[in-house]
């Protein structure tokens, strides 16, 4: 009850904040399609790059949304009533997680498709690549949220954000490349996801306590 | 447990308890040292296969366990300042993180020099020497979000809780090398079993483990000192102590 009343304010904040998840996704695009004009238009070598530029173009879009996950709602008091007021601080951290998947981490995974053409993937790793990206992206909001959490009073937040969000992203851009690789080699891949969904759901379970700390201690 | 730790956590004690046992730490610590790496070093017999270069595992190895050590020790502070708002547990977090750095560091470095003549690379991606750069990263980040904040008391409790979330990567450390097929060998001292690794050589190798320890203690009562005062300065007992007016 109390974290749809949060989704809903998330999503209207988001639908008129276009910029907040648009420009994440345009960069993602940009930088894809950075790759080929960098390396050169052989069409196998983009395949074999093709998993890791994938990941790494997700990361560092989802990155760039998680700025400003909290700043607003800390600047003008949102946070510090939250934390006065007798509100459920998990369910709205739980909304703006959700929020925040939707509109970067789905946005990826619709996409994908698009992505597949430009790197000019196979069909058994496109495949792959839409369920890697459906298991890692909702982590990928986890963490960014905590790291959002964590930054969200500091000074110089930005930068700082991807020194500390980054290596955290490591075993989730190891595995999840990894898949892709396996199907586009014809292997197979259900390990790796099932790491993906194991690492997944330790987030889901421990992630939003550490992030309501966070949220309490900025305020304190 | 409790009653006799609380004193330790006013700052006035701790500071002179530290003072204290530096000398013995650091005398310790000194000995230590200079008996295991040069004992290991020097007086050892070459291995059959490595020949001399595996010496370099007298700095690797006890450099690399407590770097993970001075990663407990630091989280154990972090756990303790942030149940029990301690402050001079966020003191102490502060000051086991460029330690633990510069041993995860050393780790790193003379375990590049020792890849470079046996595996023929300086640098390789396995499991272990991935999460243990990912350890240094972690020491980085909290040193570097301490900073972040105009509010130091803040940007104390936030790095605290940095170092708690990052304890997850301890055990992936440790179990790297038995979860993946890692080019980094599996552990050659354990607990239980009996060692692979011969007498004459695990002696100094276990001592110079040690001494690591100990130096990782008397670094933090250093720096845990100098911290004190910093934080403190405008405390009566350290106006008196360093003799201001």
């Amino acid at each position: 009850m109390v974290s749809s009343i949060f989704l809903q304010r998330e999503l209207r904040l988001l639908a008129r904040q276009k910029a907040d998840w648009l420009n994440p996704l345009l960069f993602f695009i940009i930088v894809l399609s950075l790759f080929p004009l960098g390396v050169g238009p052989e069409p196998n070598m983009l395949r074999i790059i093709a998993p890791g530029v994938i990941w790494i173009a997700a990361l560092l879009s989802v990155l760039l949304a998680s700025e400003r996950l909290f700043k607003d709602d800390y600047r003008n008091g949102v946070i510090e009533q939250l934390v006065a007021g007798r509100q459920s601080l998990l369910a709205f951290v739980l909304a703006k997680t959700f929020a925040n998947w939707l509109s970067t981490g789905l946005p990826l995974l619709l996409l994908s498709p698009v992505v597949a053409l430009l790197l000019g993937l196979e069909q058994a790793a496109l495949g792959a690549m839409a369920l890697t990206l459906l298991l890692g992206t909702p982590l990928l909001s986890l963490l960014s949220v905590m790291g959002s959490a964590l930054t969200m009073a500091a000074d110089k937040g930005g930068i700082l954000l991807a020194l500390l969000i980054l290596p955290l992203y490591i075993p989730l851009l190891i595995f999840a490349s990894s898949a892709i690789e396996a199907a586009s080699m014809g292997l197979g891949y259900q390990g790796q996801l099932a790491i993906l969904l194991a690492m997944l759901l330790l987030a889901l379970a421990l992630v939003p306590m550490a992030v309501t700390s966070a949220l309490r201690i900025n305020v304190s | 447990m409790f009653k006799w730790l609380d004193p330790y956590a006013k700052s006035e004690t701790l500071y002179h308890f530290c003072g204290k046992l530096l000398p013995y730490l650091m005398v310790s610590a000194l000995a230590l040292l200079l008996l295991g790496n040069i004992w290991g070093l020097a007086f050892t017999p070459a291995d059959y296969q490595q020949g001399d270069s595996y010496r370099i595992i007298h700095i690797h190895v006890p450099s690399a366990i407590m770097s993970m050590g001075a990663y407990a020790a630091m989280a154990s502070a972090a756990f303790v300042a942030l149940i029990w708002q301690i402050k001079v547990a966020h003191w102490a977090v502060l000051a086991i993180a460029p330690i633990g750095a510069t041993y995860t560091a050393i780790a790193l470095i003379t375990g590049m020099a020792w890849g470079k003549p046996m595996w023929g690379a300086w640098w390789v991606w396995d499991a272990r020497l991935t999460s243990e750069l990912i350890l240094l990263f972690l020491y980085l980040g909290v040193i570097a979000l301490n900073g972040a904040f105009s509010d130091r008391q803040v940007g104390a409790k936030v790095s605290s809780l940095l170092a708690l979330i990052g304890v997850i990567n301890l055990p992936i450390i440790h179990f790297s090398v038995e979860w993946w097929n890692t080019l980094h060998q599996g552990a050659s001292i354990t607990k239980f079993a009996r060692p692979s690794i011969d007498p004459s050589m695990l002696w100094p190798l276990l001592i110079s483990i040690l001494a690591f320890a100990v130096l990782l203690m008397a670094l933090t009562c250093l720096r845990l000192r100098t911290a004190i005062l910093v934080n403190e300065q405008h405390r009566p007992w350290v106006r008196k102590l360093v003799g201001g007016q």
